[in-house]
């Protein structure tokens, strides 16, 4: 009490019970500042603003700000067809194209009824777990990069080349592939296609377990993201999430396991959570653990699905697509498991148009995002980084 | 509802609709008329909640009731229905990892007073559904934490997704039809 009294005359360390030295200053000013993160901020990944209120390094309350990408994808859904939405539904997660036209064109189809060849089924399992795999690449090598680890950057950014080159070969683009239509694909695969992806997992098999150990062998690593970031399981279902960040919490939940579609139910996977030896269940580092196990098994589908598609003999991936998309009245929520999570599409048709009346997508991230705020009370401001890269968003999706 | 006049003889429902009809059941008997009958179409089965004003009671029993258990606010979204004069939400639920039953629940309110009861502390994830419902179709949500538009700027004018929009002539000096 006696030293406290003599910080009224100046700066003097005191010494209360305990070990804790504390700093008493006087004429420091304690308010809390504000502090922007972004919009045009690298960790953010994208446009995204974070208003952070801070006191000293502790973020005490960080408020998301959205929309710097917003292009108006519902308004616009409500004005072109069926089939021209496909376009517009690549441009939400530019990261995963092929996986937001699968669920897209599922929604779609369950109000059509319309029967999808057999080959063309395993032709969009297989490109959308491809395209997971470079979703998951992207989302590990700028993970890296946020906490400080070039390498992984590099070797994430080679192999997914690979996969561009593969998908460009299939669809003709590299990143927007048009490649999924209702009803069907617009091109099959080209000669000898199964044979060069059959070569692509036998070369990344060895590499997804060297950018693994990379990471979660690498002491500066786990220390920036374990117990970083911490989310319940029973609060992580109540804000919504789903995909990675749900698994992250532990929670055994998968779209593709538990609510089944296209040819996912004869296919052999796991759905990995981490099990707590090398991560706290919830934090950030099992967020990024579930996106490394998904690469593997993801590589374990598509070697299943090669040995299981039938053969092309002249086939047509167009001949099941209806001449006009006119779905019968009616509405619908379809949905699919992204990289990032469930994204759903609520449709609504009157009958007798070939554009929706109303066309909703439900964003994985835009939810996953909405928890920011509880996420990143009291924690500080160098680790809200990586809260921010382990929720993996994509703000083209956010936005929409 | 448009949606539902179209109804017609359908063979066996399927194993999820039954499942939805059972938990719609469910409701019906706690809340009598404030609920609408059920619409047993297979692609979204749902009911819709009359009253209005008891929507949050209704959304509590849907979450805490041990034969429920909606933990899950999948989706929520706004919609317009101009030729009945109404704007209101679609909420699609799940019980995610104990029934796995799913359900959609409308609520619907007039396009004039456009008030609904905000379900924001039922499901967090409500709180930014329900500001993009606000942004897009100035729905207002009763005891909303934090009601701001979301991916529209703060002085946006009028509602994007309303069928009725027009669109602003200019914007802080931009002209912005193009």
């Amino acid at each position: 009490m006696q030293e406290l009294e003599q910080a009224e005359h100046g700066s003097v360390r005191v010494t209360p019970k305990g070990n804790d030295r504390v700093v008493i200053e006087k004429d420091l000013s304690s308010e809390e500042m504000i502090l922007n993160m972004g919009p045009q901020h690298p960790s953010t990944h994208g446009v995204l603003r974070l208003e952070c209120k801070t006191d000293g390094e502790v973020v005490v309350e960080a408020e998301p700000y959205l929309g710097y990408l917003h292009r108006c994808f519902e308004k616009h859904a409500e004005m072109v067809d069926y089939p021209g939405i496909v376009p517009f539904v690549d441009r939400m997660d530019y990261l995963a194209a092929m996986n937001s036209e699968f669920a897209y064109c599922i929604a779609v189809e369950k109000l059509l009824d319309v029967e999808i060849p057999r080959r063309v089924e395993f032709l969009r399992v297989i490109v959308s777990e491809l395209n997971r795999i470079a979703s998951h690449l992207v989302a590990i090598g700028t993970y890296a990069i946020d906490l400080g680890a070039f390498t992984p950057f590099l070797f994430c950014f080679r192999d997914r080349e690979h996969i561009m080159n593969i998908l460009e070969w299939a669809s003709g683009a590299r990143m927007l592939y048009n490649y999924i239509w209702i009803g069907g694909a617009a091109f099959d695969f080209p000669a000898d296609m199964q044979k060069r992806i059959g070569e692509f997992v036998d070369y990344f098999r060895p590499k997804a377990l060297e950018l693994q150990k990379l990471l979660t062998e690498n002491e500066i690593f786990v220390k920036r993201t374990r117990g970083i970031g911490m989310m319940p399981a029973d609060v992580a279902i109540n804000y919504g999430w789903s995909g990675p960040m749900l698994r992250g919490s532990g929670v055994e939940w998968d779209l593709r396991r538990n609510d089944p579609y296209s040819v996912y139910p004869e296919l052999d996977f796991n759905v990995r959570v981490p099990d707590g030896s090398v991560s706290d269940i919830g934090d950030s580092l099992s967020r990024h653990l579930v996106r490394a196990y998904e690469m593997e098994e993801s590589l374990g589908i598509i070697e299943q699905c090669l040995q299981m598609m039938p053969e092309a003999n002249g086939f047509d991936p167009r001949s099941a697509i209806p001449k006009k998309i006119r779905p019968k009245a009616g509405e619908v929520y379809g949905r699919a498991e992204n990289p990032r999570g469930e994204l759903g599409f609520y449709i609504v048709s009157d009958g007798k148009s070939t554009k929706p009346v109303r066309c909703k997508a439900r964003s994985s991230c835009f939810v996953n995002l909405s928890a920011m705020k509880e996420l990143s009370q009291g924690q500080l401001i160098p680790d809200l980084v990586a809260i921010i890269g382990s929720i993996d968003i994509v703000l083209g999706e956010v936005d929409r | 509802m448009a949606e539902s006049q179209e109804s017609q003889e359908r063979p066996e429902p399927s194993p999820a609709v039954r499942a939805s009809e059972a938990v719609y059941r469910t409701v019906r008997e706690k809340f009598g008329d404030a609920v609408s009958d059920f619409d047993a179409n297979d692609t979204m089965p749902f009911f819709e909640v009359t009253d209005a004003r008891r929507w949050k009671e209704v959304a509590l029993f849907l979450r805490d009731d041990s034969r429920l258990d909606f933990n899950y606010l999948a989706c929520l979204s706004g919609m317009d229905y101009p030729a009945e004069g109404k704007l209101g939400v679609v909420c699609n639920l799940e019980s995610l990892g104990k029934h796995n039953h799913r359900i959609a629940v409308k609520i619907n309110c007039s396009r004039d007073s456009a008030v609904l009861p905000s379900v924001a502390r039922v499901w967090k994830t409500a709180e930014w559904h329900e500001r993009e419902a606000f942004d897009m179709y100035g729905i207002r949500f009763d005891a909303h934490p934090d009601l701001r538009r979301i991916l529209c700027p703060e002085d946006w004018e009028g509602y994007p997704l309303r069928k009725d929009y027009e669109v602003q002539e200019s914007y802080h000096g931009v002209k912005v039809p193009y």
